[in-house]
C-alpha cells in the first residue's frame, strides 16, 4: 500500500530524512520509534504532503502511484490520514461542520453527491460513541480550548469518520492520561482491518501496549536503523535509545 | 468646474425651486455656508488622513436627476429581501418609487421625509429632531443638509414594536448617469418602542455614482434599534455614510455594517449618550478585493454613568484593497462605570492589501473599563495544512478559515433573512460553498 524508497526530504534547505525505506501492506500496523529529533514527525508530515517540505531524492508510492507531487488534500482524497501531534484550533467552525465539510469535499472529488444529512448524523453519532465523545462536544469550535485528551480523541473520531486506507498517528499518546489513552487506543483498534494500514509514530512504548504493532522500526538521524517485531519496542524500552545511537 | 463649484451653483437653483426643502430654508442656508467654507475634506484633516476623495471631487457629477425612471420588480428583486415580510421605502435615482415600496401609517409612520416635511401634522417631530444630532460642522453632513429634500422617515411612537423590518433601498440607474445622491433619513424610536431597519444603496449599472447619505436616529428611553447596512455595490459606486444616533436612558442601539463592495466607502458612525445606562453596539464585516477602499470611523460619546459600548469589526482585504478603521471612544468625566469594548481584527490575503487601524480613546473618568485590541495577520498556514490533510482543498480551506474568522459577527444578526443573505454573499465572495448554515 505504502512504499517509501530511499526518501531524502527536509525543509528550509536542511535535509532531515536521509534515505528512508519503508513498506507497509494492507492490514499491517507499523510502529516508528525514535529519539527526539530523529525525523519521526518530518516523516509523517512529508507523507501527508506539507508544501514546505521538499523531497530531494527517492519516492513515495501509494497503491503503486507516485504521490510526492500531490497536494495534501489530493493525498487525503486517496485515503491517507494524518492524526496531528498538535491539532490546530479553528475558532468559528464546529467539530460537526468541519467533519461534514471534509467528508463532502472528498465525496465531491470522487464524483459523489453530498452525504444525506440523516446519514451523516447517524454516522457522527456512531463514531462519537466509539470515542466516548459527548454530543455537546460536537457543537464546539474545532479544538478550541480542548484538553490534550479531547484533541486526540477528536483526531481519532475524524479518522473513524473519514475511513482512510492508511492512517498515520503522530505522537497520538502525547498529552494523554491513562483513561484517555485507553479510549483512544480502543478507538484505533476498532478501526483496524484487513484493508487498512496504520503507522504509529511514538517516542514511548506505552501506546504499543494498547495498539500492538506487527512491525517496529527505529528511526535515528533520518534513517531507519533497525526493524523488527513488537519485541523490539520492549527491548528499546529496557535499553533506551542510547543503545541504538551507539550501534549506529 | 470642480464638484464643489458645481454644488454651490446647483444650490442656488435648488433653493429657488418649490418643494419640501422650502421648510428648511434657514437650516439649509446655514449648512451651505459651512460647506462653502470647508469644501470637501482633505487628507490634511486628522479624520481624513488615510482617505482621499480626490477621485470623486475632481470628477463631474450631476446633482439633479434628469429623467424619472420606472423599474420592474424583476430587475431589482435580487437586492430586496424577499423571504421575509417587510416595509419598504424605495428610491430610484433619488426619487421615491411607490410601486416598489410598502409604507404605512398604522401604528407607526414609515414613509417619506418629503411628506413629513410638508404635512403640518409632522411639524412638531421635524422641529424636535431634524438636524438636531447631525454634526453641523462636518462639511459632508452640512452638504447633505443643504440639499435635503428626500429620504426615509420612520417614527415609532411610544410602546410600539414594529413587527416587520423596514427596508430602505436606494437604487441608481444608468438613465441618470454620474448622479450625486444625497438622501436624508430621519428615524425616531419612541419610549419602549422597537424597530429593525435594513439599509442598502445599490447601483444597477457599472457607471459611477456617488452617494452622500446622512441618517439621524433617536432612541428614546428604553427603545431598541436594530440596524443593518448592506454595502455591496458596483465597483464604480462610492458611498459616504454619516449616521448619528442620539440615545436616551436604557436604550440599546445596534448597527451592523457589511461592506463587501464599492469603489470607496466611508462610514461615519456616531453614538451620542444623552443619559445613563445606555447600550451601544456596532459590528461589521469588511470583505473587499481589487482596488476597493472601505473606511470605518466610529465614535461613541459616553457622557453619563453606567453605560456600555461594544465594537467588533472584522476586515478581510484581498489584492490591492485598502481598509481604514478608526474607533474613537470618548468617556467624559461624569461617565463613571463606563464599560467600553473595542476590537478590530484584520486579515490581509495578499501582499499589496493594506489596513490602517487605530483605536482612539479619550478617557476623562477614573472608574471605567475600556479595552481595545487590534490585530493584522494572514491566514494560519498550519491551519490550512491541517484542513488540506483532512481533504479540504486549499481554496475551500482558505474560504472556510476566512469565513470562520468573520462569522461571529453574524451571531448577533437577528433577521434570519439578512443572516442568510450575508452568509451567501460571503461565500460567493470567497468563491466557496460553505456547505452549512450558521
Amino acid at each position: 500500500m505504502l512504499s517509501i524508497d530511499n526518501l531524502h526530504a527536509g525543509c528550509e534547505g536542511k535535509t532531515i530524512l536521509q534515505g528512508i525505506n519503508l513498506d507497509v501492506k494492507p492490514g499491517e500496523v507499523h510502529a516508528i520509534m525514535g529519539p527526539n529529533g530523529s525525523g519521526k514527525s518530518t516523516l509523517s508530515t512529508v507523507i501527508a504532503g506539507h508544501e514546505e517540505y521538499d523531497i530531494s531524492q527517492g519516492s513515495i508510492l501509494f497503491d503503486g502511484e507516485e504521490i510526492s507531487e500531490l497536494s495534501a488534500d489530493e493525498r487525503a482524497h486517496k485515503g491517507i490520514f494524518l492524526s496531528f501531534q498538535y491539532p490546530v484550533e479553528i475558532p468559528g467552525v464546529t467539530v460537526t461542520n468541519f467533519i461534514k465539510t471534509a467528508i463532502n469535499q472528498t465525496r465531491k472529488v470522487q464524483g459523489l453527491d453530498e452525504m444525506p444529512a440523516n446519514k451523516m448524523l447517524k454516522k457522527i453519532r456512531e463514531k462519537a460513541a466509539l470515542l466516548e465523545i459527548d454530543s455537546r462536544f460536537l457543537s464546539r469550535s474545532l479544538n478550541e480550548g480542548f484538553s490534550g485528551g479531547e484533541k486526540k480523541r477528536n483526531e481519532i473520531f475524524q479518522m473513524a469518520m473519514l475511513e482512510p486506507k492508511l492512517a498515520i498517528l503522530d505522537e497520538t499518546d502525547s498529552g494523554l492520561d491513562i483513561d484517555a489513552l485507553r479510549i483512544v487506543a480502543n478507538g484505533v483498534n476498532k478501526l483496524r482491518g484487513k484493508d487498512r494500514a496504520i503507522v504509529v509514530i511514538t517516542h514511548y512504548q506505552r501506546l504499543l501496549e494498547h495498539i500492538v504493532p506487527d512491525f517496529v522500526h527505529v528511526l535515528h538521524e533520518g534513517r531507519i536503523v533497525k526493524s523488527g517485531t513488537k519485541e523490539l519496542a520492549l527491548e528499546l524500552e529496557e535499553k533506551g535509545y542510547d543503545w541504538i545511537k551507539q550501534g549506529a | 468646474m470642480d464638484l464643489k463649484e458645481t454644488l454651490l451653483s446647483s444650490y442656488l437653483a435648488f433653493d429657488a425651486q418649490d418643494g419640501p426643502q422650502r421648510k428648511l430654508q434657514d437650516q439649509r442656508a446655514e449648512a451651505i455656508e459651512v460647506f462653502e467654507q470647508q469644501g470637501f475634506p482633505t487628507k490634511k484633516l486628522e479624520d481624513w488622513k488615510y482617505t482621499t476623495l480626490r477621485s470623486l471631487t475632481n470628477d463631474e457629477y450631476v446633482v439633479f436627476p434628469k429623467t424619472e425612471v420606472s423599474l420592474k420588480l424583476e430587475d431589482v428583486k435580487q437586492y430586496i429581501l424577499q423571504d421575509v415580510d417587510t416595509y419598504k421605502i424605495v428610491f430610484v435615482d433619488g426619487v421615491y418609487n411607490a410601486y416598489l415600496s410598502e409604507t404605512t401609517h398604522e401604528g407607526a409612520d414609515i414613509c417619506l421625509l418629503s411628506a413629513a416635511l410638508t404635512k403640518p401634522k409632522y411639524a412638531p417631530v421635524i422641529k424636535k429632531y431634524f438636524n438636531q444630532i447631525a454634526d453641523k460642522d462636518a462639511s459632508l453632513t452640512a452638504l447633505n443638509t443643504a440639499f435635503t429634500k428626500e429620504g426615509a422617515y420612520i417614527y415609532v411612537p411610544e410602546g410600539k414594536v414594529v413587527e416587520k423590518p423596514v427596508q430602505i433601498i436606494h437604487f441608481a440607474t444608468d438613465k441618470n448617469p454620474k448622479l450625486l445622491l444625497q438622501p436624508r433619513n430621519l428615524i425616531v424610536v419612541g419610549k419602549n418602542a422597537e424597530v429593525q431597519v435594513v439599509e442598502r444603496h445599490q447601483s444597477l449599472s457599472t457607471g459611477a455614482t456617488f452617494t452622500n447619505v446622512v441618517t439621524e436616529i433617536f432612541t428614546e428611553q428604553n427603545a431598541q434599534l436594530d440596524y443593518y447596512k448592506i454595502q455591496n455595490d458596483q465597483a464604480a459606486a462610492s458611498l459616504i455614510d454619516s449616521t448619528y444616533i442620539a440615545q436616551q436612558k436604557h436604550s440599546h442601539a445596534k448597527v451592523h455594517t457589511f461592506s463587501f463592495g464599492g469603489k470607496l466607502i466611508r462610514n461615519n458612525l456616531n453614538f451620542y449618550h444623552k443619559d445613563a445606562e445606555i447600550n451601544s453596539t456596532m459590528k461589521g464585516i469588511t470583505l473587499i478585493e481589487g482596488s476597493q477602499f472601505v473606511d470605518h470611523h466610529t465614535l461613541v460619546h459616553h457622557a453619563h454613568p453606567n453605560s456600555e459600548s461594544h465594537q467588533d469589526y472584522k476586515g478581510i482585504y484581498a489584492a490591492k484593497a485598502t481598509g481604514v478603521f478608526n474607533g474613537k471612544i470618548i468617556v467624559e468625566k461624569e461617565a463613571q462605570k463606563t464599560n467600553a469594548f473595542q476590537q478590530n481584527n484584520n486579515i490581509l490575503m495578499d501582499d499589496k492589501a493594506s489596513i490602517n487601524t487605530k483605536p482612539q480613546l479619550e478617557i476623562f473618568a477614573d472608574d471605567v473599563k475600556c479595552s481595545h485590541g487590534c490585530t493584522i495577520g494572514q491566514l494560519d498556514e498550519n491551519a490550512l495544512f491541517y484542513m488540506q490533510a483532512r481533504g479540504i482543498p486549499k481554496k475551500e480551506a482558505r474560504g472556510l478559515l476566512t469565513y470562520a474568522f468573520a462569522n461571529n459577527i453574524l451571531q448577533s444578526v437577528h433577521i434570519d433573512s439578512v443572516k442568510k443573505r450575508i452568509n451567501k454573499l460571503i461565500a460567493d465572495k470567497l468563491g466557496v460553498n460553505i456547505g452549512f448554515d450558521v
